[in-house]
């Protein structure tokens, strides 16, 4: 019985009838608990991922750690016997440069392609480009790392004439051919959310198919569009075992493409194993990972926000 | 000339579409031949590797000889338990989400949730893991630990295909079911859920490629780099291919070339054959949907 029926202004026999509280009553109440439970699983879930990465962590970065050199110095030498030092900078410059050549590789092209599936392919030719944009995002991330090992580095070397072909080259092209079909979907999603009357209206102006893309359609998909460069960015920021194979996991601030670097996701992955829990090195990587964690909280959210926006406005 | 003439600014207007049709064309063009040429150059050196023996033997001579029968049969126990463990919690949140869900502030700050357990690093959730599952809960480094990172991990995949699949069921049949006297849950179980269980098997199939593909959430919560026999249950570390792969080509010296080809080579085919699947899948029951 739905909830919205008021069985107290019936007559009073069906009035009795309603107000059977009988096993259905009672396992639709338990139900309505139970996927509630679920629902709000996804917030307890984000909260626990804090609170245990904080745990193991805080301690750490409130007592040792300064953050000053944290943030500033460019020597990571966690495992020195003797004077131990955390500065992430050059981490961050891996992380920095990996993403953002990897943008700069998959930015125009998933727009690009999501324009043209969005506005241009139509049929059997759209639908085959949507599939197999969707199996590229399928494939691991430890097979591009391997990809980037075993095809890519070669091809670095004898193209370039460089001794090594793990670098930010390599890790960058191969984030961006990751990140790319990604970006591309959820491009395309905000392109299909343009109201098709947008584009009528425009056409029957006698506007033709590219301006009617650039004019109207990209203008009113801005937001959509930014934030899926955003979540692309997120994505590139936060991957770690292709960054992990396939940047040369160095420690460098780059100063061309052909350096070796080291990511901040790669340095847990690649350290975590050797630590003894409640050690500063252990403590460090939660430190990092807490970081990681709100830098990329960030930028969902700000994606969240910018795509809201667009909601508002239509 | 007669008003519906070219003029030379439709000629001109024509070119431009033409440029930018296939320059966009090019554009989705490069983004899809690397990776075929790829997973061309995958095949041809991984395929000389692939037998019957390769899938069946265990690992021998420091990984760098015999088969990957290990680390298969432990990707398929990780992808089990995290399904026993996600399936039923994300089906829950989706039919709340669904089915049941006020537009307030809470639905938003679960959707923000969702949207961020998938946005959170893989490596965050192997810390999470690690933290939560391996220490605090006491699971130690097991098949049970890696799982339960994953399953939250992955969580958002089935929540989102079936949330949508939920909300593909016209509202009418719901109305219907309610004027019939049934209640919310009779409604949803013999209605809504039958009318879109297809669609939560889709979302199923993709969480467990996710699963399989996954490297660093199980590192350090359960797979284990090289083991000799196979897990006996779910408190048992286990060889998973994704690790696997990781450990033939980077971490093992003297590894003979094609045999992590190979390996990445089946990997690579589980995941896209169970992608291929569940877009086939969706396909048919868009063709098939008689609303």
């Amino acid at each position: 019985m739905p909830a919205d029926v008021q069985a107290d202004a019936l007559p009073g026999s069906i009035a009795d009838d309603f107000n059977t509280r009988g096993r259905d009553w009672y396992v639709d109440r338990a139900v309505s608990v139970g996927v509630f439970v679920g629902g709000v699983s996804a917030i307890i879930f984000i909260i626990g991922i804090f609170i245990f990465v904080t745990r193991e962590g805080l301690g750490f970065a409130l007592g040792t750690l300064d953050l000053k050199e944290f943030f500033t110095s460019m020597n990571w030498r966690p495992t020195s016997e003797r004077n131990p030092t955390y500065g992430i900078l050059a981490l961050m410059a891996g992380t920095a440069s990996v993403t953002g050549l990897a943008m700069l590789v998959a930015v125009p092209f998933s727009l690009g392609a999501a324009i043209y599936i969005a506005e241009f392919a139509s049929g059997r030719m759209r639908e085959s480009l949507k599939v197999l944009v969707e199996l590229l995002a399928a494939i691991p991330s430890v097979v591009w790392g391997f990809i980037g090992m075993s095809i890519m580095n070669p091809l670095i070397i004898d193209m370039f004439d460089v001794p090594v072909g793990l670098s930010v080259l390599n890790a960058g092209v191969i984030l961006g051919l990751m990140a790319a079909p990604i970006m591309t979907t959820i491009a395309e999603d905000a392109l299909k959310a343009v109201p098709d009357a947008y584009r009528e209206a425009a056409e029957a102006m006698g506007a033709t198919r590219w301006q009617v893309v650039f004019k109207v359609v990209l203008p009113a998909a801005k937001n959509g569009l930014m934030a899926a460069v955003l979540l692309g960015v997120g994505r590139g920021f936060g991957e770690t075992m292709a960054v992990l194979m396939a940047s040369g996991h160095a420690i460098n601030i780059p100063t061309s493409p052909f350096d070796s670097v080291r990511a901040l996701t790669a340095t847990i992955a690649a350290e975590l194993g050797d630590t003894a829990r409640g050690s500063d090195h252990y403590g460090v990587l939660f430190t990092l990972g807490i970081f990681l964690f709100v830098v990329t909280f960030v930028i969902n959210l700000t994606a969240d926000i910018v795509v809201k926006g667009v909601g508002k406005k239509q | 000339m007669s008003m519906f003439a070219r003029t030379t600014l439709d000629q001109q207007n024509r070119r431009v579409e033409w440029l930018v049709k296939t320059l966009f064309l090019m554009m989705t063009v490069l983004l899809i031949v690397p990776v075929v040429l790829i997973m061309g150059i995958l095949i041809q050196r991984g395929a000389p590797v692939l037998s019957w023996g390769f899938l069946t033997e265990v690992p021998t001579n420091g990984m760098t000889a015999g088969g990957i029968f290990t680390a298969l049969i432990g990707t398929v126990w990780i992808v089990t338990v995290a399904l026993i463990a996600s399936v039923p919690i994300g089906v829950a949140a989706a039919v709340y989400l669904s089915e049941y869900a006020p537009d307030n502030w809470l639905t938003r700050a679960i959707n923000l949730a969702i949207i961020n357990l998938a946005g959170v690093p893989s490596i965050v959730h192997a810390l999470f893991g690690l933290g939560a599952f391996v220490v605090f809960f006491g699971f130690g480094r097991s098949i049970l630990a890696a799982s339960l990172t994953l399953a939250v991990m992955t969580l958002p995949i089935v929540i989102v295909a079936t949330r949508e699949s939920l909300q593909a069921v016209p509202h009418a049949f719901r109305e219907a079911c309610w004027n019939m006297g049934a209640t919310r849950w009779q409604t949803i179980r013999k209605v809504v859920l039958p009318n879109s269980i297809s669609g939560i098997l889709t979302g199923v199939i993709l969480e467990v490629s996710r699963t399989a593909g996954e490297t660093a959430p199980i590192m350090f919560t359960g797979a284990a780099a090289f083991l000799p026999f196979l897990p006996q249950g779910v408190l048992d570390q286990t060889m998973a291919m994704s690790l696997h792969l990781y450990v033939v080509s980077t971490q093992v010296p003297d590894v003979p070339d094609a045999l992590p080809f190979g390996v990445a080579l089946v990997l690579i085919s589980m995941v896209l054959v169970m992608n291929a699947t569940s877009i086939a899948f969706r396909v048919y029951l868009r063709n098939k949907r008689k609303w």
